[in-house]
């Protein structure tokens, strides 16, 4: 006997209509919160808006200027230099991690829990700290560097250190690509390791031959969603350098954020909120389509 | 913990065992550089370490230009309110995109998933707009108002859990004269409570953590959360008080590592792993 639930399907107005009321706060969530603010932005951004007048219709002119702006140029190379060093730093150090704490080792269970932890931090929090450990007068690292004869470069204060700087202190965050790797690894069939190994294979060669493909999925996951997260660094450079030195750490998010809460350039804003969407896609296009490429040539 | 996991052949050795603990410190040491620096002695002070924990975190709670008991008070009731909200919403939410079959159900739950990848910062100027001609600009409430609407992310945990609760369950409620409402409150939520506190879990720490959206819609100092006014202690009068600056940044991630000391399984189990089962 089916339920009542299964009747016809749920293709009767009524259970469409039961349905839809179950949905509905999400539905009228995401109608007020997603949808509306989306059209009125992809509006804004065709338009003139101090916030202190009525919007004034210019076309394409926001996107042109964006073109041209050198502030959203330096911004754009740095979040595309960030989301490269972060994704690529962040993977390696992950899959490296993974695999080390599922050998079953004494203590893993505790390491496993330090790991994640600093992903739980603010991240107003997390800058803080490390605007300390990166302090170039008294600050730990500086300190640590000189202990030991070393000179400490300015990690933030130099144009040439603050980005890879910033990019670094992301690392610490990399736990929960950490615990999804590792609950991959778990799902790998012990027999082809245990094949691996009658073939002679060793540790490093079991891991780039069975670990990496056999959790190839969690890893094009985890590459995804780390280039869009990676994109939208904010509260880092904002708390930390804001954006300096000589405009080294000006991200997208936060030209957003200026042009439209500080400079008071609303359509400006929305029109380069809506480039940084595209960027966003079409990078995440890219991964998807040399994933594909990658799993065509490892099966051929 | 079972000793004996995948990868391990002949490299349960003393040298793993050194990298891995090796990473632990690392990633410890930051959060133990913090409170190291947290108990720095203010300048003339000659106080002991625990005297000067003391002289720093009374500081920091009677700050005169910044005011951490406000500040904390923001954010519990941030917390609070949101998280009530979002675990209720996204429960009958996924309710209905779970356990009641209807027309056009797949495509709402597609759409769901499609905006688990609109990166947040996009809409927020739009956003602020919205509560400004809501009349919300200058309240606490755009800041969790939207969760009683639900969430994306946890819509998504809590349909993945009533999925795997057995079907014959609701039949039987409703041969016993369940309404679909008592299916809901007296079968699925009772057997849902892990899924629930995970839930709710994830809610109070993204609240907890929000910066963005506490400095984009809150303009006045009386409505700052923890994250926004950690900022004040910032360069004060010249040099920063780094004992100070540490000790306030102490304070805010204390009670997120409290909760995720205490409740690690569902923190790590909820966390991205579950997303990948489907």
């Amino acid at each position: 006997m089916r339920g009542p639930a299964h009747a016809s399907d749920g293709r009767t107005p009524r259970e469409v209509a039961r349905g839809l009321l179950w949905a509905s706060p999400w539905l009228v969530g995401f109608a007020i919160f997603t949808a509306v603010p989306a059209v009125l932005s992809l509006w804004f951004s065709l338009t003139d808006y101090s916030l202190l007048e009525r919007p004034v219709f210019v076309g394409l002119a926001n996107y042109r200027e964006l073109a041209a702006d050198p502030v959203v140029r330096a911004a754009t190379r740095n979040t595309l230099a960030y989301a490269a060093m972060a994704v690529v730093g962040g993977t390696a150090l992950s899959l490296v991690l993974a695999p080390l704490l599922e050998r079953g080792l004494r203590g893993s269970g505790l390491v496993r829990a330090i790991v994640f932890a600093p992903t739980l931090a603010p991240p107003a929090s997390a800058a803080m700290v490390w605007l300390w450990l990166y302090n170039p007068g008294d600050g730990p690292l500086a300190r640590g560097l000189r202990a030991v004869g070393a000179s400490s470069p300015n990690f933030l204060g130099d144009a040439r250190w603050a980005l890879p700087s910033l990019a670094f202190m992301g690392l610490w965050s990399v736990g929960s690509a950490v615990v999804v790797y590792s609950a991959a690894i778990r799902g790998v069939p012990r027999a082809v390791y245990e094949a691996a190994e009658v073939d002679g294979a060793g540790p490093v060669s079991r891991w780039w031959h069975v670990t990496i493909p056999g959790i190839a999925p969690a890893v094009l996951f985890n590459v995804v969603m780390a280039v869009i997260w990676s994109l939208q660094l904010f509260a880092a450079p904002l708390i930390m350098t804001r954006g300096g030195p000589a405009l080294s750490t000006h991200t997208v998010s936060m030209s957003v954020y200026l042009n439209a809460f500080v400079y008071g350039r609303m359509g400006y804003a929305c029109a380069l909120a809506w480039v940084q969407l595209l960027i966003t896609l079409a990078l995440t296009i890219l991964v998807l389509a040399l994933a594909r490429r990658a799993v065509v040539y490892r099966a051929g | 913990m079972p000793r004996d996991r995948r990868d391990n052949t002949g490299g349960r050795g003393a040298w793993p065992t050194l990298v891995l603990w090796l990473c632990g410190a690392a990633f410890a040491l930051p959060l133990v550089w913090m409170v190291a620096g947290s108990v720095r002695p203010a300048p003339g002070s000659s106080a002991g370490v625990l005297g000067r924990a003391a002289e720093n975190y009374a500081a920091v709670w009677a700050d005169p230009t910044a005011n951490f008991p406000r500040y904390l008070r923001n954010s519990l009731l941030i917390a609070g309110a949101s998280t009530l909200g979002m675990v209720a919403a996204s429960a009958v939410t996924a309710f209905g995109l779970s356990r009641l079959c209807w027309r056009g159900r797949d495509a709402v739950f597609l759409v769901l998933l499609a905006t688990l990848m609109i990166p947040g910062p996009v809409l927020v100027a739009p956003q602020y707009l919205l509560m400004r001609e809501l009349g919300l600009i200058g309240t606490l409430a755009p800041l969790w108002l939207p969760a009683w609407f639900g969430g994306a992310f946890s819509v998504f945990l809590l349909r993945q859990f009533f999925l795997t609760i057995p079907r014959d369950l609701d039949e039987a409620a409703r041969l016993d004269g369940c309404s679909t409402f008592g299916v809901f409150w007296r079968v699925v939520l009772p057997l849902s409570k892990p899924a629930l506190a995970s839930a709710a879990l994830f809610q109070v720490v993204a609240s907890w953590n929000d910066f963005l959206g506490p400095l984009v819609f809150l303009n006045h100092r009386e409505l700052y959360t923890l994250p926004l006014g950690l900022q004040q202690y910032q360069s004060q009068h010249g040099g920063t008080p780094w004992n100070l600056v540490m000790a306030a940044t102490t304070l805010t991630v204390l009670p997120v590592m409290a909760i995720y000391a205490l409740t690690r399984r569902w923190f790590v189990e909820g966390s991205g792993a579950e997303g990948l089962k489907e």
